[in-house]
């Protein structure tokens, strides 16, 4: 069975079972189905990383650039917050419950000339989102998921959170923001996929 | 809870794919990692589909050797992590 299903690609656990759910339609962007699940999707083996050698980092257009320990990132004040989200594959999941650390909060302070972020992460995945679109209360970086630390498959230790783009801009293995004056498109958004990515404006691929 | 193993196929996972792109067989094709510089059947290398694309790895160094999105009737390919690909005339 198992060897059927990869011969036939795409039949997986995340993409069966299309569940309409009407009720909530305007909470679910065009093109979007809601799913129960939670569909775990990769580029790649998951890292393992031990919290002890983990670090979160600010880099880039700022004077003095930041980075926290494990410890240090802990003991940041942190909020809990319930989202929507929606993945470019067409599957979104509603009210998600996360608990991380604001970037308004690893942010405080400071002062920089750049109007756009890339988000980096350990095994190399990148995305880039403005950083108007990361700050005033719009991401988080979160190290759980439904009251529970974080699973590796789901990006655990810790992942970005970003819930009103495509969860492509949402990284796993979070661990650092570069801020840059100019725009570099990530892993996906340099191969087809859109460079903002609004899932209410179905912003799928390049040209959307 | 999904087994993060099964999510990591083999080359023969995307014969189709590569048909569809390539018009010819490529399971048999060899690729130099442009990172590594390992030669690799298209058969023998990491594939990942579970993903807003396509993504292949190098068996040996993991680094990413080919990424294929499809949309919206078009593909994007790119195939900056393979130096050289061989394979026979049809």
């Amino acid at each position: 069975m198992r060897d059927t299903q990869r011969l036939m690609g795409f039949v997986s656990r995340g993409f069966r079972g299309k569940r309409r759910d009407t009720a909530s339609s305007s909470r679910v962007p065009p093109g979007q189905y809601v799913v129960t699940d939670f569909p775990v999707l990769s580029a790649g083996p998951t890292p393992r990383v031990e919290v002890d050698q983990w670090t979160f980092s600010i880099e880039g257009e700022i004077d003095e650039p930041r980075r926290w320990t494990w410890k240090e990132f802990q003991a940041l004040p942190t909020e809990t917050v319930t989202k929507d989200i929606h993945c470019v594959t067409k599957w979104s999941k509603l009210d998600t419950s996360w608990k991380g650390v604001s970037v308004d909060t690893l942010m405080e302070g400071v002062e920089t000339a750049a109007e756009f972020t890339t988000i980096y992460s350990d095994g190399g995945y990148t995305t880039n989102v403005p950083l108007d679109d990361i700050t005033g209360n719009k991401a988080w970086v979160v190290y759980e998921f439904d009251g529970q630390p974080l699973q590796p498959e789901h990006g655990g230790p810790v992942r970005f959170l970003v819930p009103h783009l495509y969860f492509w801009k949402s990284a796993k293995w979070v661990r650092g923001i570069r801020l840059e004056k100019d725009e570099h498109p990530g892993f996906w958004e340099s191969n087809g996929y859109n460079m903002y990515g609004d899932p209410w404006r179905e912003q799928r691929y390049w040209g959307d | 809870m999904t087994q993060v193993q099964d999510m990591k196929l083999d080359g023969n996972a995307i014969a189709g794919l590569l048909r569809e792109i390539f018009a010819v067989e490529m399971t048999t094709a060899r690729g130099t990692c442009a990172s590594c510089g390992a030669v690799n059947e298209v058969g023998r290398v990491e594939v990942y589909i579970h993903a807003p694309g396509t993504v292949v790895r190098c068996p040996d160094c993991e680094q990413v050797l080919m990424r294929v999105v499809h949309g919206r009737g078009r593909y994007w390919v790119d195939m900056t992590g393979v130096r050289c690909l061989e394979f026979a005339e049809s």
